[in-house]
């Protein structure tokens, strides 16, 4: 099931003009800051489809920068957000570009800062849903109706022990793990979705783990 | 959990609970929260709804210029002539467009489903409310049993433009309102899938062809469309007219024609009323370039 509860369909409280281009727009960007841990200095967000072909009209440009300011879908600010990213010297390049994708409102979001970066893909699948399909050249499948925690980690043994042993400790219960790396001792991506909504605390210890280069989670 | 209907209906016969009761449990179920919680958020809403169409009726127009003032013009209209279509039934359609007027305005509003199709189910039922004089409970569940059919919808095909057409948005908009009218109104929960199916049946193949890609034409008068046909479908139900194919297959079908629909006309901005010339002509003046 896509969507689990009533106020994904009689909601979100949003600033208009689209649902699925501006609400929708709004929480994969805000997603992207998440996954990134900090505000970005620099976007470069590639639309494809439906998106590309009507974002300026649907403003699901200052929808997008929007949620990479953090905002939520009914922040006033809204459509502002161009001109307040700006202000911020935050750099923002819309990228229609022509390639097929799987869903027609799909956006792909490089973002980073002198640090680090991440490069996420996002998919509006109607009402405001979203759903994050891609991160850093992994593939997901998170369903969307359980908070999941996104770690990414050395391909170390370990790794996903020092996790898991936090999250019992925490009486938190998984509900569905995948792991995935590039190679053999490089980058790996742990999705891991919960029962319960996992605290600030709890994330924190999760960070200081053995091998753990980045975590984020998303809420439902 | 109900995936379709026909299972929504059921529950509710069994239990002899009204469809917003199944889908106020569900909620509490899903969510593990209270029934305070639930009504509370769902309060929340209504009042951005209740805001909105506030807003409308004072007058707004969009950023481009294509919408607004519509829903004051219809109102005007009401008070000083008699309208052919009854006034509750006018109500509805100035309160459905006026929502989309303020949604293309970039004002704030409750998506229902989709902020494209935003109108249909607040419209009616501050419409509606004029003549029922629901408590503030039954107007919250009226957003319960909207939210309950388009569940299975979401759920079983698809609420955007996008991915279905119009149909998928202002036809399932419309046709929640349906439902809940006819809940609102005394009538069972199966006439409440009749409403639904009558609505949808007359919405399917409805193509989603924003000129210039925007939210507003012909969308804001979609709404209007869709708001007085859930009216009349809901009178339909409750006079004892039942829909011969029921209502899980009219989704389906709804599904299917959405699938074979070719993304022009699928919130593209390249088909349908966004390529007559006078679509194409509006972007141009709009955005300065040409189709």
């Amino acid at each position: 099931m896509k969507y689990n509860s009533v106020f994904d369909i009689i909601g979100p409280v949003m600033i208009g003009p689209s649902s699925s281009h501006t609400a929708g727009a709004a929480r994969i960007g805000k997603a992207a800051r998440h996954l990134l841990g900090e505000e970005p200095a620099w976007a470069k967000i590639y639309l494809y489809e439906s998106f590309a072909k009507t974002y300026k009209g649907h403003g699901t440009d200052f929808a997008l920068a929007g949620g990479l300011l953090g905002f939520e879908t009914d922040d006033p600010r809204m459509s502002k957000a161009l001109e307040i990213a700006k202000e911020k010297n935050i750099t923002i390049e819309f990228i229609e570009d022509t390639a097929a994708a799987d869903h027609p409102n799909t956006a792909r979001l490089c973002i980073g800062n002198d640090h680090h970066s991440i490069e996420l893909t996002g998919i509006s699948i109607g009402g405001g849903k979203v759903e994050i399909t891609e991160l850093n050249g992994f593939q997901l499948r998170l369903s969307g109706n359980h908070p999941a925690i996104l770690i990414m980690h050395n391909d170390r043994f370990g790794a996903i022990a020092s996790v898991t042993k936090i999250l019992a400790k925490n009486e938190i219960n998984i509900g569905h793990m995948e792991v995935n790396r590039k190679d053999i001792g490089k980058d790996a991506l742990m999705v891991i979705e919960v029962d319960q909504n996992v605290d600030d605390a709890i994330m924190n210890e999760l960070e200081r783990a053995d091998h753990i280069n980045q975590i984020a989670k998303i809420v439902s | 959990m109900f995936r379709t209907v026909e299972e929504l209906v059921k529950i509710a016969e069994k239990e002899n609970i009204l469809i917003s009761e199944v889908m106020i449990r569900q909620e509490m179920e899903v969510k593990e929260t209270s029934r305070k919680e639930v009504f509370s958020q769902m309060e929340k809403n209504l009042e951005v709804m209740e805001n909105a169409i506030e807003e409308a009726l004072e007058g707004v127009n969009s950023v481009t210029g294509l919408t607004g003032g519509d829903a004051v013009l219809v109102q005007k209209y009401m008070k000083e002539k008699t309208p052919l279509s009854g006034n509750l039934m006018l109500d509805a359609v100035s309160k459905a467009m006026g929502t989309n007027e303020v949604n293309a305005a970039m004002g704030t509003i409750c998506a229902t489903p989709t902020a494209g199709s935003a109108g249909c189910v607040p419209g009616t039922l501050f419409a509606v409310k004029n003549q029922l004089n629901p408590t503030r409970e039954q107007m919250i569940r009226f957003l319960f049993t909207s939210g309950a059919f388009g569940f299975v919808v979401a759920n079983n095909a698809f609420i955007s433009g996008a991915a279905g057409g119009c149909q998928a948005e202002v036809g399932s908009a419309g046709a929640m309102a349906s439902a809940a009218i006819v809940e609102m109104a005394g009538g069972t929960p199966q006439q409440s899938a009749d409403a639904f199916a009558i609505t949808l049946k007359n919405m399917l193949g409805l193509v989603c062809d924003p000129v210039a890609g925007l939210v507003e034409v012909p969308c804001v008068k979609r709404n209007a469309a869709g708001s007085s046909l859930a009216i009349v479908s809901a009178d339909l139900a409750l006079a004892g007219v039942t829909s011969r194919i029921p209502c899980d297959e009219v989704i389906g079908a709804m599904y299917r024609i959405g699938k074979q629909m070719p993304s022009s006309l699928r919130e593209t901005g390249e088909g349908g009323l966004a390529d007559t010339p006078t679509g194409r002509l509006l972007k141009e003046k709009i955005f300065g370039m040409t189709v």
